[in-house]
């Protein structure tokens, strides 16, 4: 008897214990990179450093922008490329599409939700980046290597498809399906109810699932940067190679421990990458845990 | 007016369908490039050898070094969110069970934990193996690939509990059962569907994650044999070779990139199976 209540009240401080652990995991890493960044605080201001674009780590200049105006730039390109497929495909398979086809559209989705990124990476090198520099360039009438910011964006836009299809179906399966039925019975066409009811009334959903998609696109690594060409600038030319925030951390964590202020500077990089992406994330977030409570 | 209503609904009838099944191609499209690609290097050596002098060249040997490494970090990774993440998940179910409100601001903080890019676990993994005065190691690459993997374990398998009926719970308590025995002989038992679902999910994502091993594991030909040495990894492998300026070697990480591709099939797949066959038995 006395054992059993033991063992109750053992495992139920485990329980809270890992619970409380995992959740200031965030504040944790916060604190981690923030106290690792702080000598680069006293060197700029955090304004400098944010639009400063004079890259040079070797004189100590560490402006941001070029990195911050490139991973704008492809997730921007991405989520354009993205929130069409993803709406219509999520209105498809929760409005229209049969069972069978529902039942075969899961595990696609899970699996093209599972493979790794680097498995993107390799496919975008093999396929889009050739793609790119053969066919959208010359159509354009630019000269492309093909490693460029709409080659990122792309690559981006698939991957981030499936996240946000995801999030659109739960969106959209919280419509009563009485409201539809009731503006069909109004004569309305199937497509005028969708339009006019479960788009209107996920309408917030919608914009959190895309906002969350946008954080995601923001912090990915490795199959951007396998495809954007990591240089340097600040350009407004999609054919052009850009260089993400993401992908200036992965790439330069081997020399940063040798040349002073830059270790500080590309944790605060990785800073910079956590608060955005849990801002945006606590804020869309809130607006789908209102939008599905319903 | 009737007629331009009907041909609206065509178009875009029409548009759903092709984005819905562009999807499925998609898919098609990556897996057959990736597999036709990969199979032209595909050979026994590739899985059963380790790199061996001038591989990175072009000569002999293989990625087991790599495979080995990537399994080593998802499991013992996998482990460390088994350890943390299930009960925190029964946590959320047995003793807040009643506490709406706690229940979805955690709910809601294991959300956004998921959103956090893992770039970012892997930079801080960085500091904290500096902090610590690590080397990159296995158990570096390990304890990240944990962090970046418990979120997602916590919150599927906490989604499948959540759906269990309040009167199971309190059926098990009514026979005088404690909360402990309560969660991990009902609970445990129902949710074990979702229990493995989430687990491989959280394997998956660890053997295929690159950006947090990228700082933390390090990169070796040899197969790690303690915690505190390096350790390679698949993804790792694939990046490294691809850079490579050598067709032999590239042609090497497009083997290694089918290698990866299969075993996260397999999981996905195995999820699927697994979860299915322990869900016979559930009470509904």
């Amino acid at each position: 008897m006395q054992k059993r209540f033991i063992t109750d009240k053992i495992t139920w401080t485990w329980m809270l214990f890992s619970l409380i652990l995992i959740l200031t995991m965030p504040l944790i890493m916060g604190v981690g990179l923030y106290l690792k960044s702080a000598p680069i605080f006293e060197h700029q201001s955090l304004w400098q450093l944010i639009t400063g674009s004079n890259w040079s780590p070797t004189r100590g200049n560490f402006g941001f922008w070029p990195f911050i105006s490139s991973s704008l730039y492809v997730t921007i390109l991405s989520f354009i490329l993205a929130v069409p497929v993803c709406l219509f495909a999520g209105i498809y398979l929760t409005q229209f599409a049969s069972g069978t086809l529902n039942k075969i559209m899961h595990p696609v989705i899970d699996i093209l939700a599972g493979l790794p990124s680097v498995i993107y990476g390799v496919w975008g090198i093999l396929i889009i980046v050739p793609f790119v520099s053969k066919v959208l360039a010359p159509f354009f009438n630019v000269t492309s290597s093909g490693y460029s910011l709409f080659a990122g964006g792309i690559v981006l836009a698939i991957m981030c498809i499936p996240y946000m299809l995801n999030m659109l179906i739960e969106v959209f399966n919280t419509v009563p399906a009485g409201m539809k039925e009731a503006s069909l019975a109004l004569g309305a066409t199937y497509w005028e109810a969708v339009k006019h009811v479960v788009v209107r009334k996920s309408f917030p959903g919608i914009i959190s699932a895309y906002g969350l998609g946008l954080a995601k696109a923001f912090g990915e690594t490795i199959a951007v940067m396998m495809v954007v060409g990591n240089r340097i600038q600040v350009s407004v030319n999609p054919f052009e190679a850009g260089y993400p925030l993401p992908a200036l951390i992965a790439n330069n964590y081997g020399e940063m421990l040798s040349i002073p202020m830059y270790d500080a500077a590309l944790m605060f990089a990785a800073l910079l990458l956590l608060v955005i992406i849990l801002i945006i994330n606590l804020i869309f977030r809130y607006f789908i845990y209102k939008a599905t409570q319903q | 007016m009737r007629k331009r209503k009907q041909i609206e609904e065509a178009i875009f009838m029409f548009l759903l369908r092709v984005s819905t099944y562009s999807l499925i191609a998609i898919l098609a499209f990556i897996i057959v490039i990736i597999f036709v690609k990969g199979f032209g290097a595909l050979n026994p050596d590739m899985v059963l050898k380790t790199p061996k002098g001038g591989f990175y060249y072009g000569g002999e040997g293989g990625v087991l070094n790599a495979i080995v490494g990537s399994l080593y970090i998802a499991v013992g990774a996998s482990v460390i969110a088994i350890v943390l993440g299930a009960p925190a998940a029964l946590y959320i179910n047995v003793h807040l069970v009643r506490h709406k409100r706690t229940r979805n601001v955690i709910r809601y903080l294991l959300d956004a934990l998921w959103g956090i890019p893992s770039i970012v676990y892997g930079a801080f993994g960085f500091t904290l193996m500096l902090f610590l005065g690590m080397n990159a190691s296995l158990i570096a690459g390990i304890v990240v690939v944990a962090l970046l993997i418990t979120p997602i374990v916590v919150r599927t398998f906490d989604e499948v509990l959540s759906t269990i009926p309040i009167g199971l719970h309190e059926a098990s308590l009514a026979l005088g059962s404690t909360n402990t025995e309560m969660a991990f002989k009902v609970l445990f038992k129902q949710g074990l569907p979702g229990f493995i679902t989430a687990v491989l999910l959280g394997f998956g994502r660890g053997i295929g994650d690159a950006a947090s091993v990228l700082f933390t594991a390090g990169y070796t030909d040899l197969i790690p044999t303690a915690l505190d040495e390096p350790a390679a990894t698949l993804p790792l492998a694939i990046f490294f070779q691809l850079g490579s300026p050598i067709p032999e070697v590239r042609e090497r990480a497009f083997a290694a990139a089918a290698i990866l591709t299969i075993i996260i099939l397999i999981i996905s797949l195995s999820a699927r199976i697994l979860s299915k066959r322990y869900s016979r038995s559930n009470i509904r």
